[in-house]
């Protein structure tokens, strides 16, 4: 029977094995459900996604997916039937925590879909596998352990080496490759501190891994939609492994005994819906194993439905409800149905995006643990067009494979790290043979030899016709072409278009051109000899989506692009988006009216607006990946839509914004570009200490820190970066103790329609992106907002600013200065739309379109309090101490009708519980201490255990307040530390780094930072769990 | 890097590439096939015969050519004794192969069966124009070499006399027009003995339980004598089976008809629905005529129809006695999903 009012439970904050892949299943489910006339309630703290839009879902609450809010959620709206499915390991373990304590039962709530008892069959490792023992299919050698010495026991009766796995576990944390009894030891015991139950297994290391998406309906029908085969042979987290569909290095047999193999598990489990099988294939024989099923939409999945243009989620969830495949249309032909497996006639390659730049202490080591943060997926004709591509989407500055940076070749290929594709393209040119690089790494040769194709003919690429057009066939930017043949970038491109080499433009069909599509999913190739699309027709507009999420660049750009297209749609306009990011709710063709599945680089969008001819293009709410293509697109004669490339320009330069803000009387924090040591240290001693100092050349602002004296400076430029001439280093004065305010903007003509202030909680010296932030500002006075509303509004003239914008002040007292202008959307930008009722994105279309303010009233006025969610229990060796450089990986938004309750419910949402147990103090510094004291009461007045460091200890009990000592192990029972050092200093991060990394490694949630602490046992003081008010958006 | 050469297609259209197989010129029907693996069962299936077979997934040859390995005499891994097609066309040819099992590389297994192969094709494009206009006639045209016609493609891969497999007491005849191995292997792994008998050979003249029509190539229409036998089959009330070109004869015997497919089937995606329920079977499929019961009796029903285009894929007598399908329940290359059906029929043999 099909339900009237359905529950969807979304995925939360983004974390580095959960991200915006959760974003697209959980919006298509939606869509899928509202087409049929059911009320959809999403509870997802998310607010940066697609699906917690407004008007999407029927209700949206911005609330914790946690049991206890669930249960709130489900009193409140009473549905019937409830989506586990959608919302990644997070909503299935709440969910399955929900059906077990009978709350479901008790509201009536049916489980949608696949029920929880086959949920729980997948999940707990030891039933999975006697499961499949039933049905004699194989899984790799096991036992399950729950102590130290039973795991040593197991181990040698496996024999070494062995695979630790903890089960319910997120993108395989816990997880790890043991080859001796000391390794085990240690393993085991980290991975039995975060789960009751792990497993030792028999390792497989050296096997090809490969996985099917399998989708099933309730009259049994059962369809494998993809299959996918890692680069990366077994032993690589396939969340870290090149990825490539379909599987290339298959025979006819094992394709489909696998296959075979695929719906006779998903059968007996009773799956409905969609789930992927992981396997193990031995590369000298036909011998396999089972390695898990995932009973629910997945990163795998999503990255299925973007490669064959099959809906995965959307049909998923039009099972859920009761519909047969043969009853659900296949949506990009409109004429055939959803009970098909598609058919590619191309090759797709996802390679994932890792951050270590960021985390200076973290591993590059790749493993059976996930770090990386992102990913593109790059369509081609070949596996070389394809890889290369994908290389160039990843934005680490790469043009292609080849990629000369200092490395170790042997140690690459034997323990590979996130330059392992770049180790192969160099072993090759130095002459290893295939077999060598094959036996180092596990990598089948056929992805080398397809590799060596690219490098051989790297040194033959001449100027002429044929040879191009081979390089270009083989993946080739124009310029690496220009690099390899001597010559320029943009004379590469003028003798392409001598000689007539173009990419053609072929359509996502799902059937290999056996029935025309009706839906523009598309990529470009240099393969073939036509394009599938004709180009014609008018009013079309191109968007920018984000690429690769990255930290600092998320979810957050995907919406904006979305409420974009959507916005130029409604204005009648016809939407182009170009965007490679599978992750993402932009890359639904349904969202568009065209979609490029490309490279966001120059050539590309040069390339794709050539052909399409649009009325102009959208460079501002994809993030800093195309803003950064502002100049150089407009001097290539593209026309921008919105603020001139020159005023973006003049944003993104330090010093015609200087010269700027002077002109308009506007300060700045001092800063000066430096290009010699003695210079860097005369400018510092005359600014003053603390200052930041940052490499004015590296990519996405790594290396910035901050520095306290003249030796640490030394130290920073002998360490990071020696200044010269090409290589200047920044330097500008740190304001202590200052708040920051970010200013968010729609102007149109340079006039400021509308704005939102959000102030952070943290003092100035932690970075926006991991900043608390609350919207509207709580303490700032009346003056001072007018005074940065002034200031912004003389920017925005200046700039004659025509679409979105961000401001991002520092107030010290009522002195306010200007730290950065960006002409873009945001990444607050989802959230203050939100939280005032009033779309921000949409207005900037508007605006950019040259039209007049037409809608602009704030619907509500509620308080939201946004939070950044971490992912250092992940990163190995990371700091979790908060600073100049980002390091969190999403984020959450909450809302409440005051600050206390906003902040708590964000708190929790992003991993923070209200402590129940126990709380860690380790405060440094008597002053810190001093400030720390009445929060401390706060927290004791919870009636929680409080541990302490010892001087935080020694200064609690003369203060009256009770603590317990901690001694070189960490109390069992923590629910949150707080640990705060005296300054940001490198040395004082030093000394209680040991602890905090502890704390990260335990998953114990930690607060770095004062302002934020103070902030936080306030609220706990004011209100509690059960106090927090449970409403959907849309009845604020 | 090979010699230069191009396809050209009977409306004149002209696709230029590589040579990577034979260096020498073919003429067949040109085709084409939506799998993405198998391409050494493909070409060894006797239902492409004469045909020019263009794969629509753009790498082929990653993982060489299997070495032959046999049961009960029978090849496992191709799917008769040579390759049939009389001409390859693909977008990238993969000439570093990579496999445990691979005994040589595609291009090697080509040149040493005198296939003609082009890469560098555009195979969407040549899909696309095959789908608009129908499958046509084309030549491979590499350097001079004269053209060849194929003869009747059914006498060409039928077996010149009868063979007997396996040793079941149940036995089989098969009418071969040109059968897979894999319906071979299908059945004797059954247990049951087959009798492989030309395409016209007199059936009746054995002793048999049950009767299996095969695969095979071009117009059911020209397979007179298997037509006539399978009707005298049903009149006798023998249990009969016929698979792809055999639900075609089965169709004519049945009193109704076929036709000539605008450009077939070939693949391994097709869904068929079985009539009167919801389950439908991802079927692997080589055709290019399809049946009709146009003018069959009304004891004749549809068994399955295809979801994407609601052509016949299979029909069955009212007594259940005599059914056919039009894809490939043996698989190979393809979805394993259908092989239930060779249970269905050897059920049926007392």
């Amino acid at each position: 029977m099909k339900p009237k009012k359905v529950l969807l439970l979304g995925s939360g904050a983004l974390k580095i094995g959960q991200a915006g892949e959760f974003d697209y299943s959980g919006s298509q489910a939606v869509k899928a459900l509202k087409e049929e006339g059911i009320e959809v309630v999403v509870i997802n703290p998310n607010i940066a996604s697609v699906q917690t839009s407004e008007g999407f879902a029927y209700r949206t609450y911005f609330l914790p997916i946690t049991p206890f809010f669930v249960e709130k959620v489900i009193e409140k709206e009473r549905p019937d039937g409830v989506l586990l499915g959608f919302g990644g390991q997070t909503a299935l373990n709440c969910g399955l925590a929900l059906d077990e304590s009978g709350v479901f039962a008790k509201y009536g709530v049916r489980v949608l879909g696949t029920g929880t008892d086959a949920i729980r069959k997948t999940e707990d490792r030891d039933l999975f596998k006697r499961e499949l023992l039933s049905i004699s299919v194989k899984t790799p050698k096991s036992r399950p352990v729950s102590t130290t010495k039973d795991a040593m026991e197991a181990a040698e009766r496996i024999g070494y080496p062995v695979m630790i796995r903890a089960g319910f576990a997120l993108g395989g944390e816990g997880s790890g490759v043991c080859k001796t009894k000391r390794e085990l030891e240690s393993r085991a015991k980290a991975a039995l501190d975060k789960s009751d139950k792990i497993l030792v297994e028999e390792y497989l290391g050296g096997w090809k891994e490969i996985e099917y998406e399998v989708v099933r309906d309730a009259e049994d029908n059962c369809i494998t939609v993809c299959n996918m085969e890692n680069f990366d042979p077994l032993g690589i987290h396939t969340g870290e492994s090149i990825v490539v569909a379909p599987s290339q290095t298959l025979s006819n047999s094992e394709y489909h005994m696998l296959r075979e193999l695929s719906i006779k598990v998903i059968r007996h489990f009773g799956i409905v819906g969609e789930c992927n099988i992981q396997f193990a294939l031995d590369p000298k024989g036909e011998d396999y194993r089972v390695i898990e099923v995932n009973a629910r939409l997945s990163r795998s999945s999503a990255l299925a439905s973007k490669a064959t243009g099959y809906p995965l989620a959307f049909v998923a969830a039009k099972i859920a409800i009761g519909k047969a495949l043969i009853e659900i249309e296949n949506s990009i032909t409109k004429t055939t149905k959803a009970c098909f497996e598609p058919a590619l006639d191309y090759v797709v390659v996802k390679v994932p995006r890792w951050d270590f730049n960021k985390f200076p202490k973290v591993s590059r080591r790749l493993g059976t643990e996930m770090k990386s943060v992102g990913e593109v997926m790059a369509i081609g004709g070949t596996f070389e067009e394809a890889l290369q591509k994908a290389v160039r989407m990843l934005d680490i500055g790469a043009q292609g494979i080849i990629h000369n940076i200092d490395l170790d070749i042997e140690k690459e290929l034997k323990s590979p790290t996130d330059r392992r594709l770049f180790a192969i393209s160099l072993a090759v040119s130095r002459g290893f043979s295939t077999r060598r690089i094959s036996n180092a790494t596990g990598i089948d040769p056929w992805f080398i030899d397809r590799m060596r194709n690219i490098v051989e003919f790297s040194g033959k690429i001449r100027a002429n016709r044929e040879s191009l057009l081979q390089a270009k066939r083989l993946g080739f930017s124009d310029s690496q072409i220009a690099f390899f043949a001597g010559k320029k970038e943009g004379s590469i491109r003028k003798l392409r278009e001598k000689f007539g080499i173009f990419p053609v433009v072929r359509r996502i069909d799902t059937l290999a051109a056996e029935f025309p599509a009706s839906t523009n999913y598309l990529y470009a190739t240099y393969h073939g000899k036509e394009s599938d699309v004709a180009f014609n027709g008018r009013g079309k507009v191109v968007v920018l989506g984000s690429g690769t999420y990255k930290i600092g660049s998320s979810v957050e750009f995907d919406w904006c692009a979305v409420e974009a297209a959507n916005e130029l749609r409604n204005l009648g306009k016809k939407t182009i988006m170009i965007n490679c990011n599978p992750e993402t709710v932009s890359t639904d063709y349904d969202v568009c009216d065209s979609l490029y599945f490309e490279e966001l680089t120059l050539e590309r969008v040069l390339d794709i607006y050539g052909m399409e001819n649009p009325d102009g293009i959208v460079v501002s709410v994809g993030g800093q990946i195309p803003n950064e293509l502002s100049s150089s697109l407009s001097k290539n004669g593209a026309k921008l839509l919105g603020t001139s490339a020159e005023s973006v320009d003049c944003c993104e330069d330090r010093n015609k914004f200087s010269k700027l803000c002077d002109s308009l009387g506007i300060s700045q924090p001092r800063w000066s570009s430096l290009s010699s040591r003695k210079e860097a240290l005369d400018f510092a001693s005359n600014a003053g200490y603390p200052v930041i100092a940052r490499p004015s050349y590296v990519l996405s602002g790594e290396a910035m820190r901050v520095i306290y004296d003249a030796t640490e400076l030394s130290e920073y430029l002998r360490e990071n970066t020696k200044p010269s001439d090409e290589r200047r280093v920044v330097i500008s004065k740190f304001i202590e103790n200052a708040r920051e305010v970010e200013f968010d903007g729609v102007s149109g003509k340079g006039n400021v329609w509308k704005h939102v202030m959000t102030e952070h909680i943290e003092n100035a010296g932690v970075h926006s992106g991991d900043a608390t932030m609350v919207t509207p500002p709580q303490r700032l006075p009346k003056s001072v907002r007018d005074d940065i509303l002034g200031k912004s509004k003389r920017l925005s003239k200046a700039l004659n600013i025509s679409g979105p914008f961000n401001i991002q002040f520092i107030v010290k007292g009522n002195d306010v200065s200007v730290i950065e202008c960006n002409l873009r959307a945001s990444r607050s930008m989802p959230f203050v739309s939100k939280v005032i009722g009033s779309n921000l994105v949409s207005l900037s279309v508007r605006s950019m379109l040259g039209m007049g303010n037409g809608i602009s009233r704030e619907k509500r006025i509620v308080v939201g309090v946004k939070a950044p969610q971490f992912s250092f229990s992940r990163l190995k060796g990371a700091d979790p101490m908060l600073g100049v450089e980002m390091s969190s990986t999403g984020e959450v938004g909450c809302i409440g009708n005051d600050f206390n309750d906003a902040l708590l419910k964000a708190m929790i949402s992003s991993g923070i519980p209200v402590p129940r147990k126990g709380v860690l103090l380790s405060i440094s510094g008597d002053e810190r201490r001093e400030e720390f004291l009445e929060s401390a009461r706060r927290l004791s007045g919870l009636g929680v255990d409080i541990f302490a460091t010892e001087k935080t200890r020694a200064f609690l009990g003369r203060n009256g307040i009770s603590a317990k000592e901690v001694s070189a192990e960490l109390p069992a029972s923590l629910d949150l530390a707080i640990c705060i050092p005296k300054s940001s200093r490198k040395e004082e991060l030093m000394r209680k780094y040991g602890i905090r990394r502890a704390l990260a490694d335990r998953n114990i949630p930690i607060i770095t930072n004062l302002e934020l602490a103070e902030a936080l046992t306030e609220s706990l003081s004011k209100i509690r769990e059960k106090d927090a008010e449970i409403r959907p958006i849309e009845e604020y | 890097m090979g010699a230069k050469g191009s396809l050209v297609l009977e409306d004149g259209t002209v696709f230029e590439g590589v040579s990577f197989g034979c260096p020498r010129s073919s003429t067949g029907e040109v085709v084409f096939n939506t799998g993405m693996v198998g391409y050494p069962e493909s070409l060894t299936d006797p239902s492409y015969r004469g045909q020019i077979l263009a794969f629509t997934y753009p790498m082929i040859g990653n993982y060489g050519v299997p070495k032959d390995r046999k049961s009960n005499g029978i090849s496992t891994v191709f799917e008769s004794g040579s390759i049939h097609v009389s001409g390859v066309v693909v977008s990238d040819y993969s000439k570093n192969c990579s496999h445990w099992n691979a005994a040589m590389s595609f291009g090697e297994w080509l040149n040493g069966n005198r296939i003609p192969a082009l890469e560098g094709i555009d195979t969407r494009a040549l899909t696309k124009r095959l789908r608009e206009s129908g499958t046509m006639n084309g030549s491979i045209i590499i350097g001079k070499g004269g053209m060849e016609r194929s003869r009747n493609p059914i006498e060409e891969v039928s077996t010149e006399k009868p063979v007997v497999y396996g040793r079941g007491k149940k036995r089989i005849a098969l009418i071969d027009c040109g059968v897979k191995n894999s319906i071979l292997h299908s059945l004797i792994s059954r247990d049951v003995s087959v009798i492989r008998v030309p395409w016209d050979y007199d059936i009746f003249s054995l002793d048999f339980d049950g009767l299996l029509v095969s695969n095979g190539p071009g117009d059911p229409k020209r397979a007179h004598a298997a037509i006539e036998n399978t009707k005298k089959a049903i009149e006798l009330d023998i249990p009969t089976f016929g698979i792809c070109l055999g639900n075609q004869i089965m169709a004519i015997a049945a009193g109704g008809d076929t036709y000539k497919m605008k450009y077939g089937h070939r693949s391994q995606n097709q869904p068929c629905l079985l009539e009167g329920t919801k389950r439908c079977y991802i079927t692997s499929q080589n055709h290019g005529y399809a049946a009709s019961l146009d003018g069959a009796g009304n004891e004749w029903k549809t068994l399955f129809t295809n979801l994407n285009d609601g052509t016949n894929e299979g029909i069955v007598h009212r007594t259940g006695r005599f059914f056919s399908v039009q894809f490939h329940p043996e698989a190979n290359p393809g979805p394993t999903d259908t092989s239930f059906m060779f249970d269905r029929f050897l059920g049926m043999l007392k």
